[in-house]
């Protein structure tokens, strides 16, 4: 092989032909692979069920549900006048993830929907009715390692870093929330 | 190993503690290889590529696949239908098991006519005889999971196959099925036997692969390498022929995947499994035709599947039927048309497999049978007594000089 180089020093038609050929078995490869990689990304059946309508029209002042969106509990609660005046009162420099309550309630203030992962480790928080524990601002109070949320359920006792995640959501009419989608 | 030690320090220091690249070296870069080898050598490397691309699409087929009678043949719906490029998937697995049988045929087809079966080559052709048992339980029990008419009844036919075994015949059938007829713990079993006998088919390649390593290759001459100039090192010449043959195999592949995806397939199969409604024509899939003829020609049951076994397992002793010293068939002046005979046994029973078992197709049928068990059992045996073969070549590189023939 030396003694082909020296004969011919620099590019040869060789090595022309292997770095083409090369480079086109590298193109074919990852043409090849690409279709594998992209079966394992969600469905058609999946992403069909990445929204879900919701019927709130039953829900009292006061009350909340729990619904199932990609997997995942939402809470969907309809506040009353003083979590409203409670949530909106804080000052957000005491706020480990400042948010205005006006920021995560964009509907009308009384709706307030998120979803109910603890931003910890996953645990779902405790709250959702009357006799669970709310934790000492009244909103929700995580079991797993003592995480606690406000009526916005925006992170006031830690170890939790974040408030609890506003999903997109579009009310299509009064009665109805379009969870999954902004539009 | 003047030459390696000269390599990289990064190289040098793996290649000390785990000989890797010394071992990729000396069996796939220098590796001696006869230099007459003709395009009929390229499909034991094209063998091992589709077993390579059967098991990764394999692989992410599982992923979507649910192996339950209730849900199965909707998930390969869903496959289809909804997972990303999961069309694409599917028919290259399902294409590809086709692929995989007419190239390990013809891988065959070559070790028949050049003789490669034959010393010092016996175990290396009785490793691939068992790869070729697995490959076909592979495929049998793959077919059964969409859960269509065909797979059903299919699995339902070729089980009970074992129901000939004198005794415990009843009891093996209930055993395979793990109940009293085909159902759902059938199919969760095939699922993870058909997962599990690919890798197994590897273990025995690896093996295939030592075996052959031991002596080389065989060549269209039939006659030994001798000095280094009968050969060529592995690489580059041998990489960019494989290279070349796999380009002209992933051609027919994908015309088959993109133009044909259910040229090989049977419609019944797009119709979810009925236990109550046997499908009117029941076939096999192509590559089982040929054995499913023999299994036809033979009036009596037990008969019929001894027969159809005895086709593959009269494989094994091959080695031992020809006794010839001489390899290729090309210095075998009878053996050269008797085997070309056997051949068109061979399509003449995978013909007749595909026709309704009466008639002209049974007699044909029968026919080729029996010139397919002729072949091994009288012809070889035969011809390696009373055919005088052609006088060899005196190597590998002078095909021309003929030593043993100036003697005489």
């Amino acid at each position: 092989m030396s003694t082909r180089k020296e004969l011919n020093p620099g590019a040869t038609r060789r090595d022309f032909l292997v770095l083409t050929t090369t480079a086109l078995g590298v193109v074919g490869t990852a043409t090849l692979i690409y279709p594998f990689i992209s079966s394992m990304n969600p469905a058609a059946d999946v992403l069909a069920m990445a929204t879900v309508d919701i019927d709130v029209s039953n829900i009292a002042v006061g009350q909340a549900i729990t619904v199932m969106w990609r997997g995942k509990p939402v809470f969907i609660k309809r506040r009353t006048e003083e979590e409203i005046k409670e949530a909106r009162d804080v000052n957000l420099s005491l706020l480990a993830d400042p948010e205005p309550d006006a920021e995560r309630t964009p509907y009308k203030p009384e709706w307030l929907i998120i979803i109910g992962i603890c931003t910890h480790l996953g645990c779902v928080p405790l709250g959702q009715k009357p006799s669970d524990p709310h934790g000492q601002y009244g909103g929700w109070f995580c079991p797993c390692h003592g995480s606690q949320y406000d009526t916005s359920g925006r992170v006031r006792v830690g170890p939790a870093p974040k408030n609890l995640v506003v999903p997109p959501y579009k009310f299509i009419n009064d009665k109805t929330v379009r969870i999954g989608s902004e539009t | 190993m003047t030459k390696e030690t000269k390599k990289g320090g990064v190289i040098n220091w793996i290649d000390e503690r785990l000989p890797i690249f010394w071992f990729i070296n000396k069996e796939l870069v220098e590796y001696a290889t006869p230099k007459n080898l003709n395009y009929m050598w390229n499909f034991g490397s094209l063998a091992g590529i589709v077993l390579v691309v059967m098991i990764g699409s394999g692989i992410f087929l599982a992923m979507h696949y649910t192996p339950h009678v209730d849900f199965a043949f909707n998930s390969v719906e869903h496959i289809m239908r909804d997972v990303n490029y999961g069309w694409l998937i599917r028919y290259m697995h399902m294409n590809g098991a086709s692929m995989f049988f007419i190239v390990v045929y013809l891988h065959m087809l070559r070790g028949l006519y050049y003789g490669s079966y034959k010393a010092p080559r016996e175990l290396l052709w009785i490793l691939g005889v068992v790869i070729l048992l697995l490959m076909m339980a592979t495929a049998f029990m793959g077919y059964v999971l969409p859960w269509g008419q065909m797979s059903f009844w299919g699995a339902t036919v070729i089980t009970n196959l074992f129901s000939v075994i004198p005794f415990f015949g009843e009891a093996i059938v209930q055993w395979l099925w793990g109940g009293f007829s085909i159902d759902n713990p059938t199919l969760n079993r095939f699922f993870a036997l058909h997962y599990l006998l690919p890798f197994l088919i590897v273990g025995v390649v690896a093996l295939h692969l030592v075996a052959l390593h031991m002596f080389g290759s065989n060549n269209p001459l039939g006659i030994d390498k001798k000095t280094k100039e009968d050969t060529l090192p592995f690489h580059p010449y041998y990489t960019v022929k494989d290279c070349f043959g796999l380009g002209v195999l992933v051609t027919i592949w994908g015309f088959f995947i993109f133009f044909a995806p259910n040229f090989f397939g049977e419609p019944d199969n797009y119709i979810p499994a009925d236990p109550l409604v046997t499908p009117q024509h029941i076939v096999p899939e192509w590559y089982f035709l040929p054995f499913y003829a023999i299994l036809r020609s033979v009036p009596n049951k037990a008969m019929g599947v001894a027969l159809m076994f005895s086709a593959v397992f009269v494989l094994f002793v091959l080695p031992w039927l020809d006794k010839s010293p001489v390899r290729s068939g090309k210095f075998r002046p009878i053996f050269k048309y008797v085997f070309w005979v056997w051949v068109l046994a061979c399509l003449t029973l995978g013909w007749s497999g595909a026709q309704q078992p009466e008639g002209w197709p049974l007699i044909m049928g029968r026919i080729a049978t029996f010139c397919y068990f002729f072949y091994f059992l009288a012809a070889l045996p035969l011809l390696s007594r009373y055919e005088r073969p052609l006088p060899l070549p005196e190597s590998i590189s002078r095909p021309n000089s003929f030593p043993a023939h100036k003697v005489k």
